[in-house]
């Protein structure tokens, strides 16, 4: 059964290679069915394999489909690892993407691109899979970069609008400098071992120079904060929204943003044999990333800004389980971090669809009595970001945070206080949707005046718009909207996800080792690097206690502001956190002015140097030639002489070096 | 004696070698420039025969037959071309065959 392991790719390619052929002609309910059957039956496809896995020594399968790239002592299959890592992010892949395709059956009825859309879904899952399943760094990289294109194509997907197309584009440069980084870690990754192959090389990287390993380690992790949206690249994630919110789910949240972490759980045995400042750097930056979001995603007034920073600031703590040698952790909060965090995104998404396109969380509220399935859902995905047990996001985060209190509890303090900011937002978040007052019956007009003085005077404002939500359903005029609950092609994988979201957290739990499924199962692929510690129970018992009573102060806090209304909500959505910590002028504002002149600098030396010198060379040619050109007149009498000549200075020449 | 004697020879041969070599370069008619050249290999021809009696070495003579059944070769050639020559352009000189340079 587990040779069945190339079909899973395989089928979203054959899913993709229809439909872009035929999707036109397909058209639009059909098309999408054959994208979602696609990945569904890769996702069955999976489940069979994993059955079949269980049989194998150490739960490690590779196959080798075919040779690739032979060029001399630099050889490239196309192979297949299939161990117990890549198995656990190809299931919930294909799982979760059925989810999503099917969603998205609902999400984009009526769009004039249907059958596109479905198209770069299965070619993104498809990428998506070579990333993961590849058992050589060049495959995963062919997959990498098919994943930023396929998320570049769907960021844009409506690039009608201007914003669209340029947030792709900052999507794609962002991701370029990443892709940077994992291009000359492959380099030297050959130069140290001659071979990309990961079941050859990580054997062999405890022997490796400590500078080499290093080096390594440094430019694989410059590849995944590009894909995993960390400081300092994470400013193209948050953009990314403005594709379709399915997307936003699938790519931007679930599977591709986490790619890095897999990158990095993947090349583990390197990152041990690196210096120790590369743990410390990654566990860094996470911690820094995770703060930063999780401020700027309290003064978000987009509800899926608002979850895409929650996204960043959640990749953030799974840098941070890699950083202090948590491996499975970081694995483990990304499982539950794709339900979870799928599930918000498809629940907004539901939420958007049945507010009309509306996206601001100032014109809604007291959704739960229209969308009951979406509030119910959402609601669960909520307990489970903002880590109240038992749900799923409670287990991960802890997991992730006793690692951290065991390299340094600064880190752990760190972690605690995001932990209830998240908390704080994602509260904020439900209770502007669900709850309290309607405010999207009002009428769009003075909405839109007043979004106009927002957007004017640094969005910060909440408004409170206490007046009569019951007027605009007596008075529905032109401009009222009417909120009403999706379809069940969307109910269903919200329902699926928040059960998954719910109970994600049974895979791991830290009471008894037996209970630690995840780590027992990913033990052939981490088991050597991971952090080794027992907590007592008394320190476990004390751990879950404080977290859980963090995660309730957050709501509680939440519920004082956007519900009791003791406290100006204005107080706390600073302009500093809701402008994203004026990252994007500062970058703006340094690439128009000390940096222009840099590039101009560097313009200005491939104008003259490097063009100089091509183009000179053909200049010179030219030149050369013109003068050369006259010699040959076309008289043969002028030949003969020249032939003449030369045969003197010929014979000259002999007799000047033969003595007589 | 015997070496004045050759050394008139060569003298010959250098002699006619040059007449040879400036009609080749002077003169415009491709068929005097075809009897010109002749003209310069009949002149190492007989240069080459005189070496040959010089040094006592036949193989001075042999190579005079390689070049004999060479130039009547070429002559062939060269004879064939100006015909075709004369019959498209009746008068053209070699000098007008410029116009053929790539």
């Amino acid at each position: 059964m587990v040779g069945l392991v190339w079909l899973i790719p395989a089928l979203p390619l054959a899913g993709f290679l229809l439909l872009v052929f035929f999707g036109k002609r397909i058209g639009e309910p059909r098309s999408g069915w054959i994208g979602t059957g696609a990945v569904a039956l890769a996702f069955v496809t999976a489940c069979l394999v994993f059955a079949g896995l269980w049989g194998e020594p150490e739960h490690t399968y590779e196959l080798s489909l075919f040779e690739w790239i032979p060029a001399g002592n630099f050889n490239v299959d196309i192979g297949i690892l299939l161990d117990p890592l890549s198995m656990t992010m190809a299931l919930f892949i294909t799982g979760i993407a059925s989810l999503i395709h099917l969603y998205s059956i609902g999400y984009m009825h009526g769009d004039s691109r249907f059958p596109r859309f479905f198209t770069y879904l299965n070619l993104f899952v498809f990428s998506m899979l070579v990333l993961v399943l590849g058992n050589n760094m060049v495959l995963t990289f062919l997959g990498w970069e098919g994943v930023g294109a396929c998320s570049y194509f769907l960021i844009a997907f409506w690039f009608e609008k201007e914003e669209n197309a340029s947030a792709g584009k900052k999507a794609f440069i962002t991701n370029r400098v990443g892709d940077w980084g994992f291009m000359i870690a492959i380099f030297m990754t050959f130069f140290a071992f001659g071979t990309v192959t990961y079941t050859e090389f990580l054997p062999m990287a405890p022997g490796l120079a400590q500078t080499t390993a290093t080096f390594i380690a440094l430019m694989l992790f410059v590849g995944a904060i590009g894909k995993s949206a960390q400081i300092p690249l994470f400013i193209w994630l948050p953009d990314a929204m403005a594709g379709p919110t399915p997307v936003s789910a699938l790519i931007h949240a679930a599977t591709m943003v986490t790619a890095g972490v897999y990158l990095l759980v993947r090349v583990n045995p390197i990152l041990a044999a690196s210096a120790s400042w590369i743990p410390w750097m990654i566990a860094i930056v996470g911690i820094a990333t995770a703060f930063l979001a999780a401020t700027i995603a309290m003064a978000q007034q987009d509800i899926k800004k608002v979850l895409a920073y929650s996204t960043v600031s959640q990749l953030g703590y799974m840098f941070l389980a890699i950083g202090v040698g948590g491996y499975t952790a970081a694995i483990f909060h990304m499982i539950t971090h794709a339900f979870f965090k799928a599930l918000l995104f498809l629940g907004a998404g539901s939420v958007i669809h049945g507010m009309h396109d509306e996206q601001d969380m100032r014109r809604m509220g007291a959704l739960r009595k229209v969308m009951p399935v979406t509030a119910v859902t959402f609601i669960i995905g909520w307990l489970a970001i903002a880590g109240v047990p038992p749900f799923s996001g409670f287990w991960s985060k802890d997991d992730i945070l006793a690692y951290a209190l065991h390299k340094s509890p600064i880190l752990y303090v760190i972690g605690l206080i995001t932990a209830l900011l998240t908390a704080f937002y994602m509260s904020r978040l439900v209770f502007r949707i669900f709850y309290g007052d309607a405010r999207w019956g009002e009428s769009v007009e003075g909405e839109l005046a007043n979004l106009k003085a927002h957007t004017a005077a640094d969005v910060t404002e909440s408004d409170d718009h206490a007046d009569a939500p019951d007027d605009a359903h007596a008075g529905a005029g032109h401009g009222s909207v009417h909120p009403h609950e999706s379809k069940w092609p969307m109910l269903v994988p919200l329902i699926v996800l928040a059960f998954f979201a719910a109970i994600a957290g049974f895979l791991n739990l830290p009471f008894t080792h037996n209970l630690e499924f995840l780590n027992n199962w990913l033990e052939p692929v981490v088991g050597e690097n991971q952090a080794n510690f027992d907590l007592g129970a008394f320190q476990l018992t004390f751990e879950l206690v404080l977290s859980t009573t963090i995660a309730l102060l957050g709501i509680f806090a939440a519920y004082m502001v956007y519900l009791k209304n003791k406290v100006d909500p204005r107080r706390i959505e600073l302009p500093f956190f809701a402008n994203g910590w004026y990252i994007d002028q500062s970058i703006t504002k340094f690439m128009g002015g000390a940096g222009r002149k840099g590039f101009e600098l560097i313009a200005m030396f491939d104008k003259v140097v490097i063009d100089g010198a091509v183009n000179g060379v053909g200049r010179a040619t030219r030149g050369g030639a013109a003068r050369l050109r006259s010699i040959e007149n076309g008289y043969v009498r002028w030949y003969a002489l020249m032939i003449g000549i030369g045969a003197v200075l010929l014979v000259a020449f002999a007799m000047t070096q033969v003595s007589f | 004696m015997e070496s004045n004697l050759s050394l008139a020879y060569l003298m010959l041969s250098a002699i006619l070698f040059v007449i040879g070599g400036v009609g080749v370069l002077i003169r415009r008619n491709p068929l005097i420039m075809i009897m010109c050249v002749e003209l310069m290999l009949n002149a190492v021809n007989l240069s080459f025969v005189t070496f040959g009696k010089m040094l006592n070495d036949i193989s001075g003579q042999i190579i005079v037959f390689f070049v004999m059944v060479v130039a009547a070769a070429e002559v062939v050639i060269g004879l064939a071309l100006i015909v075709a020559m004369a019959r498209r352009r009746p008068g053209a000189t070699a000098d007008d065959l410029r116009t053929l340079r790539g």
